[in-house]
């Protein structure tokens, strides 16, 4: 194995624990934006896509890579603004006038 | 390195952290809208760093992608009804399995046409991202149909099923293998992501609609474990991250997911959870059904002290969350107390009640989790039980012979009164029989449940 290939799984089992421990604290409440969040994120596919489609290799990978942008963008656009969409709903607390809080 | 590579390197790195404050955000409904902005930008900054890349040439091409995926995205964001968040999920785990697929792909076959050697660790980068990848998309489009109900939720079986899994489980294997060993083989690689495909289709197909929470997790977490291995095979940092948290929320959830629908994780993983357990012969409930009419009920609730309502998903069928929160008002201007008690698969994916209950301007803090609330039943003068049947089903505790014989529910039998909102005296979504709805505290008050609810409102109004 590669030097770099080593480097990348520190990479990939550290955030394997940051994502642990962050997203165990995420109450039930908030599971389906979570769902979405990490839908929106892993639009970033797209940086992967973007050169695949950008690098003029061979038609082939063209093709494939511009559906991989589409695919990608689809899920970005959509998916931030579909959280959003979703936690603008979740209201605190009702403060009615007078009410001590 | 040119200080291009290093502006985009940058840029990911800024994109990471930017994307575990917004997960990070999430832990509390106040500061998550902010954080997931933040994670918003993020993106955009890795978007912006990755068209700085020296191999991109061909501007144009990059220029459709974006176009055509923000016409399709824009819609699929501001559009799609909150109920249907499930199939919505679904959807956008095969359009981010197949970006990872389809890079795979061209990266394989550009590396061969280009006369280029390929080393091993990258030929098992590719070979994992191909193989979760295309059995994540097919299994999300089947996830899909399923939610939408393009096809039947009923679980598709046939004889000999888990032998064939299996027998395609181990070819797929077997070509991974072939291919680590020998990354020239391109039948192997090209019938990997075939045979990877058909594996998606037989993995869900046999799982019933009510199980569809655990896939759609599960499916998640297969999107993610894609997307790491794209970022193995391209060398790239942020993709890694993103795939890596993604990958764990999506386990995380469908660990908890499958505690909450009483299968264990062996159970899940392996996807074989369509078949429910097989129990002997249940203790059937018997006894009378006792109704109440809505006139009688509404005046037991609008002077009950202390409410707490049971969200199933036939509420959010019915679309009567906000004749819900309607008939809460009006126990709360008596002075009385309203809560909901949130069963974690009260809806079709972890976490929907929420979102249905939040659209319709219920409080968040009204909602409440099942820990929680169980121990409060006991001093609760009235629940009521709308479009909800397992997950109050008391056979789940007592019966060691029901099929959901150990599944956590809410304790609604400890409440001093209940009243049931019912279309008919037939059994619920997996078929058996309640006992809660024979109890002698319980009522049940039969009809529509919005006609119901509507009825309670208007009632409740008049008193």
């Amino acid at each position: 194995m590669t030097h770099t290939a080593i480097a990348e799984l520190y990479v990939f089992i550290l955030a394997g624990f940051v994502g642990f421990q962050v997203i165990t604290r995420v109450p039930p409440l908030l599971h389906t934006p979570l769902m979405s969040a990490t839908n929106a994120i892993s639009g970033i596919s797209l940086v992967g896509s973007l050169v695949v489609a950008g690098s003029s290799r061979n038609d082939l990978a063209t093709v494939l890579g511009v559906i991989a942008v589409t695919c990608a963008t689809i899920n970005c656009v959509g998916g931030f603004i579909i959280t959003d969409r979703m936690l603008k709903m979740f209201k605190g607390p009702k403060l009615k006038a007078g009410e001590p809080k | 390195m040119t200080p291009q590579q290093i502006l985009t390197d940058l840029a990911y790195l800024v994109a990471s952290v930017l994307f575990i404050l917004g997960l990070r955000s999430l832990t509390k409904p106040e500061t998550a809208r902010r954080g997931m902005q933040l994670a918003a930008i993020g993106m955009v900054a890795a978007v912006s760093g990755t068209l700085l890349h020296h191999e991109i040439v061909n501007y144009g091409w990059v220029l459709v992608g974006l176009t055509l995926g923000t016409i399709i995205g824009w819609p699929l964001g501001t559009r799609v009804a909150m109920t249907a968040m499930p199939q919505r999920i679904a959807i956008s785990h095969m359009f981010g399995a197949l970006a990872a697929t389809l890079v795979g792909v061209a990266e394989y076959y550009s590396h061969h046409r280009e006369g280029l050697s390929m080393a091993r660790p990258m030929m098992g980068a590719l070979g994992f991202e191909v193989l979760f990848g295309a059995l994540t998309v097919s299994g999300s489009l089947v996830a899909f149909g399923k939610l939408q109900e393009l096809i039947s939720g009923k679980p598709i079986t046939f004889p000999g099923q888990n032998f064939v899994n299996l027998a395609l489980f181990s070819g797929a294997l077997g070509l991974f293998g072939y291919l680590v060993y020998d990354p020239t083989q391109q039948w192997a690689f090209f019938a990997l992501v075939g045979l990877s495909f058909v594996i998606g289709l037989s993995m869900v197909l046999p799982i019933g609609g009510a199980d569809m929470p655990v896939v759609v997790s599960l499916l998640n977490s297969y999107a993610g474990l894609a997307a790491s291995a794209t970022g193995f095979a391209i060398g790239n940092n942020v993709l890694i991250i993103c795939g890596a948290l993604d990958g764990a929320s999506g386990f995380l959830l469908s660990v908890l997911m499958s505690k909450a629908m009483n299968r264990s994780f062996a159970n899940v993983l392996f996807g074989a959870f369509g078949s429910a357990p097989k129990g002997g012969a249940a203790a059937l409930a018997s006894g009378e059904m006792k109704s109440i009419s809505a006139e009688d009920a509404a005046a037991t609730l609008a002077f009950a002290r202390s409410v707490v309502v049971v969200p199933g998903y036939g509420l959010a069928v019915a679309q009567a969350q906000q004749l819900v929160r309607e008939m809460a008002e009006q126990v709360e201007k008596r002075g009385g107390e309203v809560k909901y008690a949130i069963h974690p698969v009260a809806g079709r994916m972890p976490g929907h009640m929420n979102v249905l209950l939040a659209e319709a301007n219920v409080p968040y803090e009204k909602m409440v989790e099942m820990e929680e609330i169980n121990d409060q039943f006991p001093t609760v003068d009235v629940a009521i039980v709308i479009g909800a049947n397992d997950v109050v089903n008391p056979a789940a505790k007592r019966d060691p012979n029901s099929p959901i014989y150990g599944m956590p529910i809410l304790n609604v039998d400890q409440a001093r009164q209940i009243f049931v909102l019912k279309r008919g005296k037939g059994t619920g979504f997996a078929g058996i029989e309640n006992a809660l709805f024979f109890d002698e505290k319980t009522s049940l008050i039969f009809g529509d449940a919005k006609a119901t609810l509507q009825k309670l409102v208007s009632e409740m109004k008049t008193l």
